[in-house]
């Protein structure tokens, strides 16, 4: 068994069986981080939310999952089939791709790629792609100004994510994201993490990360109230359930990446406690948690404004920051050239 | 030049309505829900609730609607339909009385201008069907709701009494 496992044959179904664990992982933990979204969201409201299918609601995410898939899925006349049927299904491939790079735990990653946070910066940039093809194929006006909106907005928020993570970049010296996580290993557990030396940009990254995955309060592109759901208008059944998933999946992947960034993925908070799996999935659900809170506590921009927040708030600051960082890593200031003394 | 408001551009910048916003959130988060587990627990109803109709017997068995078509004529929806003969004791009953509940506005007026309380509107709103044809009710549909419902609409006519 162990021989095999080092054929070209074994080492093609070990990553095959790693990929299938972690993308059935992600799932099934996304359709309970739906139902928690949904009940964060009515507990703030001051209602119960879903409670009746299973015990407390658990698998309502389930019982709308067939529901999805047993509706009748509608074509527009309109539409160009092809592109259509394409959209939903870039969003929802890419979305999943994009964990190949997250490292779980100390070496538990798919793909232990050194360039591990640009792949991800790519793959979250060509997002954008199922939301611009779902609209335009739709042929009808209101996914088309959904996915106009979506397009300009993930480009402005994309930029200022860029130069948050380069800040992180040069105090690590690395774009691995498992050697993110170890440069963060320190003595001082919580504090030696990077959301200390790069305050500010934490707050940055996480409303970029709202904007970048189209969350309230910058959900325009489905903005319900003037583009009724925006890009998904013509949208039913799996094709739009795809498009949940992606959506969602997304959300989870920037909470990932929250907690890999910046608050020292798998590390333990207290210098005694062992590191492990258990950190990252209970800080991801802390990330997802205040998603979920920002979700049920703001209202929704307007465009200008938004625009206004990415290009003349958002930019500025986080190219300054990438300055300062730099500055400070050049003259040894402690804390923000780890790659200096960790090597 | 216009002067900067350096309070409220520290708040912005410390994101103080976020965390304010936040706070009152969480402080919601806790609060005892206001959800009603419809249809396992229900709202309180008035006495003076118009739901479904009914038609009403004296506690004799008998029939209190003495086809006087005053609701027939006061319905703003023209939802109800009736017809009359003597019967064999030479007293005047309906022989039809239908409602449209598909037209019907539900405001009450059949049941204020009933001058022997026969017609009324009881505490019943689940009475969904699934086709159309169901919803025309006739008089047997009624008489039936009128045994059925009899303890509250009596009970909700005597709380409503003083007050009409």
């Amino acid at each position: 068994m162990a021989e095999f496992l080092t054929t070209p044959t074994g080492i093609f179904f070990t990553i095959l069986a790693q990929c299938l664990l972690v993308t059935v992982c992600v799932l099934v933990a996304l359709a309970f981080l739906m139902y928690a979204d949904r009940k964060v969201w009515a507990a703030v409201q001051m209602r119960k939310g879903p409670n009746v299918v299973g015990a407390f609601g658990l698998l309502q995410s389930f019982a709308d999952f067939i529901k999805y898939i047993v509706k009748e899925v509608v074509v527009p006349a309109g539409a160009d089939k092809t592109v259509f049927f394409l959209a939903p299904m870039i969003t929802f491939v890419l979305a999943v791709i994009a964990w190949a790079v997250i490292p779980f735990n100390d070496g538990w990653v798919v793909a232990n790629l050194n360039i591990g946070i640009l792949y991800i910066f790519a793959i979250s940039s060509l997002e954008v792609y199922g939301v611009i093809m779902g609209g335009w194929a739709s042929n009808s006006k209101y996914p088309f100004l959904g996915s106009l909106r979506s397009a300009a907005q993930m480009i402005s928020y994309e930029v200022s994510i860029g130069f948050i993570i380069v800040g992180v970049l040069i105090s690590t010296g690395s774009l691995n994201l498992s050697a993110i996580v170890h440069a963060q290993d320190g003595s001082y557990g919580f504090f030696s993490w990077y959301w200390l030396p790069h305050l500010p940009m934490v707050f940055l990254f996480f409303v970029s990360a709202l904007a970048e995955t189209n969350r309230p309060p910058f959900d325009l592109p489905e903005a319900e109230a003037e583009l009724v759901a925006g890009y998904q208008v013509e949208y039913s059944s799996t094709p739009f359930l795809l498009f949940m998933i992606g959506e969602l999946m997304a959300v989870v992947l920037m909470c990932a990446l929250m907690t890999i960034l910046f608050f020292g993925g798998w590390l333990s908070p207290i210098p005694g406690l062992p590191d492990g799996i258990f950190w990252m999935v209970a800080k991801m659900g802390f990330f997802f948690f205040l998603f979920a809170m920002v979700k049920a506590i703001v209202p929704r921009y307007r465009y200008d404004q938004l625009m206004r927040l990415g290009w003349k708030v958002f930019l500025p600051m986080s190219l300054a920051w990438v300055v300062i960082v730099a500055a400070f890593a050049q003259f040894g200031v402690p804390g923000y050239a780890r790659w200096v003394v960790g090597g | 030049m216009t002067a900067i408001d350096w309070t409220r551009a520290t708040r912005y910048f410390l994101l103080a309505d976020m965390f304010g916003g936040m706070k009152l959130g969480l402080k919601y988060f806790f609060r005892p829900k206001a959800t009603l587990n419809y249809p396992h627990e229900k709202g309180p109803l008035s006495p003076r609730f118009r739901g479904e109709h009914a038609l009403r017997r004296y506690p004799n068995g008998e029939e209190r609607c003495i086809a006087c078509k005053l609701c027939e004529a006061i319905c703003p929806a023209q939802a109800i339909t009736i017809d009359a003969e003597p019967r064999d004791d030479g007293s005047r009953r309906t022989t039809r009385y239908d409602i449209d509940m598909t037209k019907c506005i539900y405001c009450g007026f059949c049941q204020e201008a009933c001058p022997v309380d026969a017609i009324v509107e009881g505490p019943n709103f689940e009475f969904s069907t699934e086709t159309r044809e169901e919803l025309f009710y006739d008089k047997e549909k009624l008489l039936d709701n009128g045994e059925r419902w009899e303890a509250e609409i009596a009970r909700n006519l005597e709380l409503d009494a003083p007050y009409r």
